[in-house]
C-alpha cells in the first residue's frame, strides 16, 4: 500500500512500529495529511497520539515504517531533519526557556546575526502578530505569561521556522474559552493559506470544530480515518473507547450528613508573594459535592494548597470534623482523612518511583508495608496488585516508574492511591484536566460514589460542564474572593458565567 | 593601619586571580548543565604542566598554553563520562579531582625545589602605574591579570549578547527544548565543559609560574573547592565572578598576613573554607536557588528518548 503518495499528501507515515519496555506504542499505524487541511488525531490517554507525531518529529526513531514529506521517502532522525523539511511542532509540555525571553525563545537553534541575534527577530515577530493574530511581547519573559501566551510562542517558533506541517499537541488543555476560540482561529488562517495542521486532542467537540479529516487511534492502532463531516460524536466515542460511552451520568440525589470542613476567612499568598486567597469561608458536610468554578488563576490553586497544608494560610482558620487544623501540617491532615488530588498530575507522585512504591506513599510507615525500618516488598506488591486491578491501572508491571504511563493511567494511580480508604474529605483539584472521555467518565463515577459514601468532596474545575454535573452545590471564585454559594439546582450556566467574570456577587448565605 | 590595608587589597588581586580564571570557566560549564566538580583536579595538573614547560621551554606563555591544553583533555573526561555516559557528574567529577591530585604529584616530583628559570615582568600600564595609591594598586601587575580582566566583559557580553550565549543557556536550562529547534546539545556541553578545563588549567598555571613560581605537591590547597563555591556565589554571572574571586583573593592574603599577629595558622587555614560553606549556606535554599537562578537542567543528563 506504499504508493498511494497522491500529489495532494503532505505527510504519509506507513507501517509504524514503535516499542517501549513494556508498551506497543504504535502498531503498524498509516497515517496521512494532505495539504490545507487540519487532521484531528484522536485517540485516549495513551493511545499513542504523541508517540506517533513525536516521530514525524523527530524525537523518537520509529522501530519500523516509513515516511513521505511530500511524496518525498525521507529519513528523520533528529528534530533538526523535521525542521528541514518543514514541520513544525507544538508539544504537550511545551518546550520553552522558562527564564529567557519570547525573542531569545524564538531565535534559539536558528542562523543569522552572530551579535544581538534578538533585533532582526524582533521585526519579524511584529510580521506574525499581524498575519495570524498571534500577539506577544517580545522582551516578556517566558514565565510572566499565560499559558495561551506561551503557546502562541510556540506556534511563532514553528512558523518562524517556516513550518508548513503544524503538529499541535493537545494544544486546548492548557486554556480557558477565550483563548480556544483565538487558537482555532489562527489554525483557520493558517488552514487557509496552505498550512497543514495535525491537531491532537482526545475531546470530540474540537474535533468537530475545527477538523476536516480525523484519524482515531486506539491502543496504538489506527481504528478509522473519517470526513469529519460524516461522522457524529456518538460513533467517534465509540471507535475511541471501543464501546459506548455515557454522555449524562446517574446522579442519586445527596443524603447530607454532618459537616466535615469549615473554612472562616481564609487569607493566602501566591507564590509571587501576593495576595490570591481574600477572605474565603464556607462548609462542606459529609455526603457532598461543593465545586468550586473561576477562571483559571483566580486563587482557586492557593486555596486548594492551603487546605491541603502545602501553602501557609496568613489568616483565617479551617476545621475538619469541629477540630481546629490551621497550620497542621500534611501529614496530620492525612490522618485526619484528607485526601488530595492534585491538578498537575506527576506532582502527586514520585515519578521516578515505581507504580506499586507510589500506590503506598501515603501509609508506607505503616504495617504491614514496614517491619522495622524495612519495607516488606511482598504486602506491598499484593496490595499493589488488588488496586491495579481494581482501578483498572494499565501498567507494564508493578515495578514501571510511573513516569512512563500515559496520563490516565498517571491519574488513576494517584487515584487509587487517595480514594481506596473511605477518606472524610477529599480534595479533587482538576481531577479530569488532560483525560479522555473514558477516564473522565470513570473519574466522575468514582467522586460520585466516595460522595455516596458519605464522604465530603471539594471539587475545584475550570470545566464549567464537570462542575454542574457532580456539584451539590457551586462556589465561584474570582479574584481570590467567593462571589457565591449557589446550589446546583438553582445553578445556570449564565448566572455562573457572570459570577465567574465578576460582574455578579451574591451576598454568600450563612454556611450550612 | 592603612598601609596595611593597601598591602593587603594589592596582595588580594593576583592571589584571586586564579580563581577567577577557575570560576569563570565554571561558570560557562555549568551554564550549560555540566556540574564539573574535577576543577581542583584539573588546576592542580594544569600547575604542574605549566611549571614543567616552562622549565624546559624557557618560555611561561608557553607554559600556560600547555596547562591550558592538558585542563581542556582533563576536561573531556568528563564530559565523556557525564554526557556521553550518563554518568553521575559528582562521582565524575570527584574522580577527576583524585585523579588530578595523583597525577601532578607523580609527575611533579622532580620539579620539587626547583628555582624558577624566568618569570613574568609587572606589565605597568604607562602613565597610570605611576598614580599615587592607584598606580600601585590597579596598574603594576603581571599579564594573566590583565587577560582575566578581560575575559569578564567578553564573557559577558557572549552570555547575553550573541547567539552563542542563547544558546549555551538555552541548554542548561531546558535542553529539551535545545533539542526540539535542532540545537545539538551534546556539542554544546562538551564544549562548555572543555572551555571549563582550559580556564581551570589557566588557573592552575597562574599558581606555578607566576603567583608562586615554584611547584610544590597540593599546592592548589582547596582552589578548586572555592572554585565550586565561588560560581553559586557569582550566580553563574561572570561580573559576579570577579567579585567573588577578588574577595576569597582578599581572605587567602589575610590568612597570611594575620599569622605573625598570633592567631593560630590552622584557624586561618579553615577562613576561606568556613567563608564557602556560609556561602553555600546562604545560597543553598530553595527560595534563594530559584532567585538567583542555578540552571534549571545543572546535573541532569540528556536523552532525546526519556521521559
Ligand atoms: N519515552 C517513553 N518511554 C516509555 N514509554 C513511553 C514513552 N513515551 C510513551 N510511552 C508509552 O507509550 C504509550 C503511548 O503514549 P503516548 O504518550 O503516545 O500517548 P498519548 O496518546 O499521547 O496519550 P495522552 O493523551 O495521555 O497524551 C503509553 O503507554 C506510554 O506509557
Ligand atoms: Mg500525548
Amino acid at each position: 500500500m506504499s504508493d498511494q503518495t497522491g500529489s495532494d499528501v503532505a505527510v504519509a507515515m506507513h507501517g509504524i512500529v514503535k516499542r517501549f519496555p513494556g508498551v506497543l506504542a504504535n502498531d503498524h499505524v498509516s497515517f496521512e495529511a494532505r495539504f490545507g487541511e487540519v487532521h484531528a488525531l484522536l485517540g485516549e490517554n495513551g493511545a499513542g497520539k504523541t508517540t506517533l507525531m513525536n516521530i514525524l518529529y523527530g524525537i523518537y526513531r520509529p522501530d519500523e515504517g516509513e515516511i513521505y514529506i511530500k511524496g518525498r521517502r525521507v529519513t528523520i532522525r533528529s528534530p533538526r531533519d523535521a525542521i528541514r523539511l518543514g514541520i513544525g511542532m507544538v508539544h504537550q509540555q511545551y518546550r520553552l526557556v522558562s527564564t529567557h525571553t519570547v525573542v531569545e525563545n524564538v531565535i534559539l537553534g536558528l542562523p543569522g546575526n552572530f551579535f544581538f541575534p534578538d533585533r532582526a527577530a524582533r521585526r519579524k515577530l511584529e510580521e506574525f502578530s499581524e498575519k495570524y493574530g498571534l500577539h506577544v511581547d517580545p522582551e516578556a519573559r517566558i514565565w510572566q505569561l499565560s499559558s495561551g501566551e506561551q503557546q502562541r510562542v510556540e506556534i511563532i517558533k514553528a512558523l518562524y521556522r517556516g513550518a508548513e506541517i503544524l503538529i499541535l499537541d493537545e494544544p486546548t488543555s492548557m486554556l480557558t474559552p477565550g483563548e480556544i476560540d483565538e487558537l482555532l482561529g489562527v489554525i483557520r488562517r493558517m488552514a487557509a493559506e496552505g498550512h497543514t495542521v495535525i491537531f491532537i486532542t482526545h475531546k470530540l467537540d474540537e474535533v468537530f470544530d475545527i477538523s476536516d479529516r480525523v484519524t482515531v487511534l486506539r491502543q496504538g492502532k489506527v481504528v478509522a480515518t473519517l470526513e469529519t463531516a460524516r461522522t457524529d460524536k456518538p460513533s467517534l466515542a465509540r471507535l475511541m473507547v471501543g464501546r459506548e460511552v455515557l454522555f449524562r451520568l446517574e446522579k442519586r440525589p445527596a443524603s447530607v450528613g454532618q459537616t466535615v470542613l469549615r473554612v472562616e476567612g481564609l487569607h493566602a499568598l501566591n507564590d509571587r508573594g501576593l495576595p490570591a486567597v481574600r477572605n474565603v469561608s464556607f462548609a462542606i458536610a459529609a455526603g457532598e459535592i461543593l465545586g468550586i468554578a473561576g477562571v483559571a488563576g483566580n486563587g482557586q490553586r492557593e486555596l486548594v494548597e492551603a487546605l491541603v497544608g502545602l501553602r501557609p494560610s496568613t489568616q483565617g482558620r479551617v476545621f475538619i470534623k469541629e477540630q481546629e487544623v490551621t497550620h497542621q501540617p500534611p501529614r496530620t491532615l492525612i490522618e485526619r482523612g484528607v485526601c488530595y488530588i492534585p491538578g498537575e498530575r506527576l506532582i502527586g507522585l514520585v515519578p521516578s518511583l515505581s507504580v506499586a512504591e507510589n500506590l503506598i506513599l501515603r501509609n508506607y510507615c505503616q504495617a504491614p508495608f514496614t517491619q522495622g525500618a524495612f519495607l516488606n516488598y511482598g504486602a506491598i506488591n499484593e496490595y499493589a496488585d488488588h488496586l491495579v486491578a481494581q482501578y483498572s491501572v494499565a501498567t507494564p508491571s508493578l515495578k514501571t516508574p510511573v513516569k512512563l504511563l500515559s496520563g490516565g493511567n498517571i491519574q488513576r494511580v494517584i487515584l487509587a492511591r487517595e480514594t481506596c480508604r473511605a477518606p472524610t474529605l477529599l480534595v479533587a483539584a482538576h481531577p479530569t484536566s488532560g483525560l479522555d472521555v473514558g477516564a473522565t467518565e470513570y473519574i466522575r463515577q468514582l467522586l460520585l460514589a466516595q460522595r455516596d459514601q458519605g464522604t465530603a468532596v471539594l471539587l475545584v474545575s475550570e470545566d464549567l460542564e464537570e462542575v454542574l454535573q457532580l456539584s451539590d452545590r457551586i462556589a465561584v471564585m474570582f479574584e481570590g474572593q467567593i462571589m457565591g454559594i449557589l446550589p446546583a439546582d438553582q445553578a445556570d450556566l449564565e448566572t455562573i458565567g457572570l459570577m465567574m467574570a465578576g460582574a455578579k456577587k451574591m451576598s454568600v448565605p450563612e454556611v450550612v | 593601619m592603612w598601609d596595611f590595608i593597601l598591602l593587603v587589597l594589592r596582595a588580594a588581586i593576583p592571589a584571586g586571580t586564579p580563581l577567577l580564571f577557575g570560576t569563570l570557566g565554571e561558570v560557562t560549564a555549568e551554564r550549560s548543565g555540566v556540574l564539573n566538580l574535577g576543577v581542583e583536579g584539573m588546576m592542580i595538573v594544569g600547575a604542574v604542566t605549566a611549571f614543567g614547560v616552562t622549565q624546559s621551554t624557557g618560555n611561561i606563555w608557553l607554559g600556560v598554553a600547555a596547562a591550558a591544553l592538558v585542563g581542556g583533555i582533563l576536561a573531556l573526561v568528563h564530559a565523556f563520562a557525564s554526557i556521553t555516559l550518563r554518568v553521575n557528574q559528582v562521582v565524575s567529577g570527584l574522580a577527576l579531582t583524585m585523579l588530578g591530585l595523583g597525577l601532578s604529584g607523580l609527575v611533579g616530583k622532580r620539579y620539587i625545589g626547583m628555582p624558577p628559570r624566568t618569570r613574568f615582568a609587572p606589565l605597568a600600564v604607562p602613565g597610570l602605574s605611576d598614580l599615587p595609591i592607584i598606580g600601585p594598586l590597579f596598574f603594576r601587575y603581571d599579564p594573566l591579570v590583565y587577560l582575566a580582566i578581560a575575559l569578564v566583559p567578553v564573557l559577558w557580553f557572549i552570555l547575553y549578547k550573541t547567539r552563542w550565549g542563547i544558546t549555551l543557556r538555552s541548554v542548561g536550562e531546558s535542553p529539551a527544548t535545545a533539542d526540539a529547534l535542532g540545537v545539538n546539545v551534546f556539542r554544546v556541553r562538551y564544549l562548555a565543559v572543555f572551555f571549563g578545563g582550559l580556564m581551570a588549567g589557566v588557573g592552575g598555571a597562574y599558581l606555578s609560574v607566576v603567583y608562586t613560581t615554584a611547584w610544590i605537591e597540593g599546592m592548589t590547597a582547596g582552589a578548586g573547592w572555592i572554585v565550586i563555591a565561588l560560581t553559586i556565589f557569582a550566580m553563574w554571572d561572570p561580573v559576579r565572578a570577579l567579585l567573588g574571586a577578588y574577595l576569597f583573593g582578599g581572605v587567602r592574603v589575610l590568612q597570611y598576613r594575620l599569622q605573625p599577629l598570633g592567631i593560630s595558622p590552622n584557624l586561618l587555614n579553615m577562613l576561606p573554607f568556613i567563608f564557602t560553606i556560609l556561602v553555600l549556606l546562604v545560597s543553598a535554599g530553595e527560595a534563594m536557588r530559584k532567585r538567583i537562578g542555578a540552571p534549571e537542567a545543572l546535573m541532569q543528563p540528556y536523552m532525546r528518548e526519556e521521559r
